[in-house]
């Protein structure tokens, strides 16, 4: 089995505020997070398939289809948009990295099919790098 | 304990199967089908695993391990054109993928009895791809 990872890059702004939460808490939970004009990041995305190699094609996948499902199923809904504004994921869901991964994850799996039929390449996994210093990873 | 050495080799190739049309070809590799080549500058992370010796501290010499990357990895391959000049790559097409198989089976002998073994190869072809290898069988079926 070999495992092939592209990265990929998106600007998007949020704010953290849970409407379960009092004003007063989410301020002591999210903090700065909290400032309700929202702030932004240049997230990294690395998406990992998983597959085995015949060495005679020497391919586990096609980077150009991935960067299209990813391209039309991730990056158009999210670069450049308000987490909590304009994706429907959010709407009742606070928009942090945990979460975001989780939604990206699922919007991956939803379409995996439609571009990769067979058993392989599967998604092995997705990672969200929200600044240097903050990342986030689920394995499939 | 996990240990990884970090190198880079800057190396030219083409992706494309002689058995294959130029359109077939180009639905495959891309870009990467120009039968002039193209270059990357490969960025390659070996990681060792093994347990820190009492006296030493240390899981494998780092320098050793250097050498070694440096003897059978970027010595061969780096400013080379992998298809003309780097077998097995005359006739195994020198994708990502192949070149981390490639790279893995070079190393792993050189690890065999020695107190760390090869744990992982994972090559960078640029920033935004790269590949990870961890030897035949893992991940439950046959490489």
């Amino acid at each position: 089995m070999i495992r092939v990872t592209r990265r990929y890059r998106f600007s998007a702004s949020h704010r953290l505020h849970s409407g379960e939460l009092s004003d007063t808490e989410n301020q002591a939970l999210y903090g700065k997070c909290d400032n309700p004009y929202g702030h932004g990041h240049d997230y990294v995305l690395d998406v990992t398939a998983e597959g085995p190699l015949d060495p005679a094609v020497g391919r586990v996948l096609n980077p150009a289809t991935l960067d299209g499902l990813v391209a039309q199923y991730v990056l158009k809904d999210l670069d450049s948009h308000n987490l909590n504004e304009d994706v429907a994921d959010f709407a009742a869901l606070v928009p942090t990295s945990e979460n975001l991964t989780t939604s990206i994850k699922a919007r991956l799996e939803r379409v995996w099919k439609s571009a990769f039929e067979g058993e392989w390449p599967r998604l092995a996994a997705v990672r969200l790098q929200e600044t240097k210093r903050n990342g986030f990873e689920l394995s499939t | 304990m996990f240990v990884t050495r970090r190198v880079d080799f800057s190396a030219s190739h083409v992706c494309s199967q002689p058995s294959l049309s130029a359109d077939e070809n180009r639905a495959l590799y891309g870009a990467a089908v120009n039968p002039r080549g193209h270059g990357h500058n490969f960025v390659l992370e070996v990681t060792l695993d093994g347990e820190p010796d009492p006296v030493t501290g240390m899981v494998f010499d780092i320098k050793r391990l250097k050498d070694i990357v440096n003897e059978s990895v970027v010595r061969p391959m780096d400013h080379r054109f992998l298809n003309y000049e780097v077998p097995p790559f005359d006739h195994v097409v020198p994708t990502a993928e192949n070149i981390a198989v490639e790279i893995w089976n070079r190393l792993e002998q050189r690890f065999l009895g020695e107190a760390a073994r090869l744990h992982n190869v994972r090559l960078y072809e640029t920033e935004d791809l790269y590949v990870d290898y961890s030897g035949p069988g893992t991940g439950g079926t046959p490489a």
